[in-house]
């Protein structure tokens, strides 16, 4: 059979340096930090201090009050991309066959905030439960989906992917399989976390995956650079609406780009730390340019996993240079985290749309607070480091890594 | 209206987002207010929350509208 062809219509972001696509993108040019101080709680007795939060959101712009507190915050961040992608894709949803439209969504935790506080709250009391009816529902990473399906009426396949940072990935590989196959015609895909929480930063302080430089927040996410120590917290939300090429033209829909390929591995190795030499990566990469039928000489530029961390990166560029060999120089690489933070399960939401944006504007955005070069890390990699660089870019690669060793990669290519 | 019927009433109209002229005693909260049986289960506990009174299961379920709640609420209170 042949398979259909998957395009990109509509794009949505929420993200700690712009709450829509426009500001995000601007801000990713222009090579800015959105880490700072945590507002969210006290932090004076954690070992972070710092995090790349949302800033200015008022949810009830958005949502119903009255439904927005049945809601976990990532509930909300994952409504609010949505709406801005089903804008910018203008589709009117009305006349839209909504049977064929799924809702497959990445998140690596869910509703944190929501069980903390109910679980603190019962533990305050004298052991009797009043548990909030909401709680579950709160809670459980798949509500984002449900809630997305609710709000648009979309009746297609719909269900929550769970692989820590790797999740949407896996949530846009799975829809561009079930369109390839003429399963569905249309599908919200994205991701969203909330985790900037007691429990979020304790918990990656704890295993020692946080960077701890609270003296200067806004250079702590420094991937590739010899001082890294550790990622920098992020949260928030991206959506894209992927669509059959024919089902976009056929309402003469403004195509981003088309999603040719996705592929995945896991690394059978560790449960935090990736292997040593690379290998799930690489085998992620190769099945990704496999999937699309590709040379990895077509690859323009790679957003990389690249979030920071001591051993984390260089296992990547590794993997890398073993696939693409010299070609590994040619290409351009940046990690967009050193600005976003790390933003787990909707890490791969946000640099897909990051990818994508690096084609229509054909301009990479940089890896900033690069200052001090790692012997590890071959210099002669163009790591885009701490200013966009503008070039032809036809085809991007989109990395992510989870904890567990899951490892998904998404290509996207120029409409031709 | 009493000092339990105006707390009754805005618990209704925060947890339902519903306008406090909706709020009448024979409104009934799925009927008339738009809750769920889950709205209504917690509506139940903030009601306890509020007067610090435990209410049982089967007595809760009889609780329907806003003048059963109040009514209920004004004869367990204080005793």
């Amino acid at each position: 059979m042949t398979f259909k062809r998957v395009v990109v219509t509509g794009l949505g972001a929420l993200t700690p340096i712009g709450n829509d696509v426009p500001t995000y993108w601007s801000n990713l040019a222009a090579g800015v930090s959105g880490a700072g101080p945590i507002t969210k709680f006290d932090a004076s007795k954690f070992r972070t201090q710092f995090a790349c939060e949302i800033k200015g959101l008022d949810v009830t712009q958005h949502i119903p009050r009255q439904d927005a507190r049945k809601m976990d915050a990532f509930t909300h961040y994952a409504l609010i991309a949505t709406d801005e992608a089903i804008r910018d894709a203008g589709v009117d949803v009305e006349t839209l066959d909504r049977n064929k439209v799924g809702v497959i969504w990445g998140s690596g935790i869910g509703g944190l905030k929501s069980f903390e506080d109910e679980m603190i709250d019962y533990a305050r009391g004298d052991g009797t439960p009043r548990i909030n009816p909401f709680f579950i529902v709160r809670m459980i990473a798949d509500s984002a989906s449900g809630q997305i399906s609710m709000r648009y009426g979309f009746r297609g396949t719909n269900y929550v992917t769970v692989s820590a940072c790797a999740s949407t990935n896996n949530a846009i590989i799975d829809a561009l399989n079930y369109i390839r196959l003429g399963r569905l015609k249309m599908c919200v895909v994205g991701g969203s976390e909330a985790a900037v929480t007691r429990a979020g930063i304790g918990g990656f302080n704890a295993n020692r995956a946080l960077s701890e430089r609270n003296d200067s927040p806004e250079t702590a996410s420094r991937p590739y650079d010899k001082g890294r120590d550790g990622f920098v917290l992020g949260e928030g939300a991206g959506a894209l609406i992927l669509e059959e090429y024919e089902h976009a033209q056929a309402r003469g829909a403004k195509i981003y780009a088309e999603l040719i390929g996705g592929g995945m591995s896991s690394d059978a190795y560790h449960i935090t730390a990736p292997h040593p030499e690379g290998l799930g990566a690489f085998l992620a990469m190769q099945d990704a340019l496999e999937d699309a039928g590709i040379e990895p000489s077509s690859i323009d530029y790679i957003n990389t996993h690249g979030t920071s961390t001591p051993i984390g990166d260089p296992q990547e560029l590794k993997a890398i240079y073993q696939l693409f060999g010299d070609h590994s120089f040619k290409l351009n690489i940046s990690s967009t985290k050193s600005m976003t933070g790390h933003l787990l399960g909707a890490a791969g939401a946000v640099e897909a749309i990051a990818a994508i944006k690096a084609i229509e504007h054909q301009l990479v955005p940089p890896t900033i607070n690069y200052v001090t070069p790692d012997e590890e890390i071959d210099s002669r990699f163009n790591l885009t480091a701490n200013t966009a660089q503008a070039r032809s870019i036809t085809t991007v690669m989109s990395n992510a890594f989870g904890f567990g060793g899951h490892n998904a990669i998404v290509i996207f290519r120029k409409l031709s | 209206m009493s000092e339990i019927a105006q707390k009754v009433k805005n618990i209704i109209v925060e947890k339902l987002g519903v306008e406090e002229s909706e709020v009448t005693p024979e409104a009934s909260f799925t009927n008339d207010l738009g809750a769920d049986s889950l709205d209504t289960v917690e509506l139940i506990m903030e009601f306890e929350k509020e007067f610090n009174l435990p209410i049982p299961d089967d007595e809760a379920e009889k609780i329907a509208t806003v003048g059963l709640a109040i009514e209920y609420l004004e004869k367990h209170i204080g005793k």
